[in-house]
């Protein structure tokens, strides 16, 4: 049970979006933005890869099953590859740039001063650009927010993996925007 | 100097969101409705809760300049910015505003660090749902925006004078900065 009376029974973040539907909408104006919007190099499954990777930092079980289930429908993979990376991303056969942006993404969970010129220089020869390593930042320090608003008020989540997976392809296709908080 | 190729001479979270306005947008517009919009808790109380959790991320541009914010909002009691960053117990705010800011730090460790007997204190202290809420998504909020300003290691002023003139401009609100200014 959440710490506080929601109104709703929803899970994960959405009980706290249909509370407080005027600040949800910058929120998931930022997601969209960030992790699906189409002018980017960076797919949208390495997006959801990063937001995944940080809430399983953060511990955070609904953010990370949810965005897990999407980045599994993205890159059309099962789900004990995206538990593989969780575990150990240097240890698993994604790109050299994906390493060095999910170390980035890594540090910035612990504090943005953690990263240093070398997270960014090694980044950039493995062929990261400015703008993609913004983007890591800003997805990383995004879900350290995200995490902690879903955690902060004690909400609930369901615990089958698989109900995240299920999700994942309508979630992956409704995008951020315009979903129906209720469904 | 940033780690990526940002504006020169543009502070903090300025020269991000001129790098990458699409993103700024957002960011922005949630920075006014959480610490400007409707809320139980005032302006002056939001700026601190965040200057607060700034502070506790070791984030110098963002508790520098909401800091100043909040002393601006706070009129003739702004004395009591600087007591909470130095000490929430012993500083000259409400009981109800202590037991808040004790959730927001318990949120800036990690989100689970928040007990039903922190919200329990709350309560007990007077603080509503809508109030504890807002807390929670300040200090959300803002261990996002102290890791964007530092994880991209943008500038930060040294000059006190500078946060001053940053803190009025706060107080009137938050409009995303343009290319041309």
């Amino acid at each position: 049970m959440a710490h506080i009376d929601l109104g709703n029974d929803l899970p994960g973040i959405r009980g706290p979006m249909a509370y407080r539907p005027e600040m949800s909408r910058p929120l998931n104006e930022l997601a969209e933005i960030l992790l699906r919007d189409e002018n980017n190099t960076l797919s949208r499954g390495d997006r959801e890869l990063i937001g995944t990777y940080v809430s399983s930092l953060n511990d955070c079980f609904f953010c990370q099953n949810a965005h897990g289930g999407i980045a599994q429908h993205y890159m059309q993979c099962d789900m004990s590859f995206i538990d593989a990376i969780k575990r150990d991303p240097m240890a698993t056969p994604i790109s050299g740039k994906m390493k060095a942006l999910l170390a980035i993404a890594g540090k910035v969970q612990v504090s943005g001063k953690a990263v240093t010129p070398e997270d960014i220089a090694y980044a950039r020869e493995q062929g990261a650009t400015d703008r993609e390593i913004h983007d890591t930042v800003l997805i990383a320090a995004a879900f350290c927010m995200f995490n902690r608003y879903v955690d902060g008020l004690g909400t609930w989540a369901p615990q089958d993996r698989q109900y995240y997976v299920n999700r994942g392809p309508r979630r992956a296709a409704e995008g951020y925007l315009d979903f129906d908080l209720y469904k | 100097m940033a780690h990526i190729n940002v504006p020169e001479g543009v502070p903090g979270i300025r020269s991000l969101v001129l790098f990458r306005p699409e993103t700024g947008k957002p960011l922005y517009e949630l920075a006014q409705v959480l610490l400007r919009g409707d809320s139980p808790l005032s302006p002056a109380e939001r700026e601190l809760i965040a200057a607060y959790v700034s502070s506790r991320n070791q984030c110098g541009f963002c508790m520098s300049s909401h800091a100043a914010a909040a002393r601006c909002l706070y009129e003739e009691s702004s004395g009591v910015v600087d007591e909470v960053l130095k000490d929430v117990e012993g500083a000259e705010v409400s009981p109800k505003l202590k037991a808040l800011l004790s959730i927001a730090g318990k949120v800036q460790v990690l989100g689970k660090e928040v007990t039903p007997e922190d919200v329990a204190r709350a309560r007990a202290q007077g603080a509503d749902d809508r109030e504890i809420h807002d807390t929670v998504l300040i200090a959300a909020a803002f261990s996002m925006f102290n890791r964007y300003v530092d994880g991209l290691g943008s500038w930060t002023p040294e000059d006190p004078a500078v946060y001053e003139e940053m803190g009025r401009r706060m107080a009137k609100g938050y409009v995303l900065p343009q290319t041309n200014q």
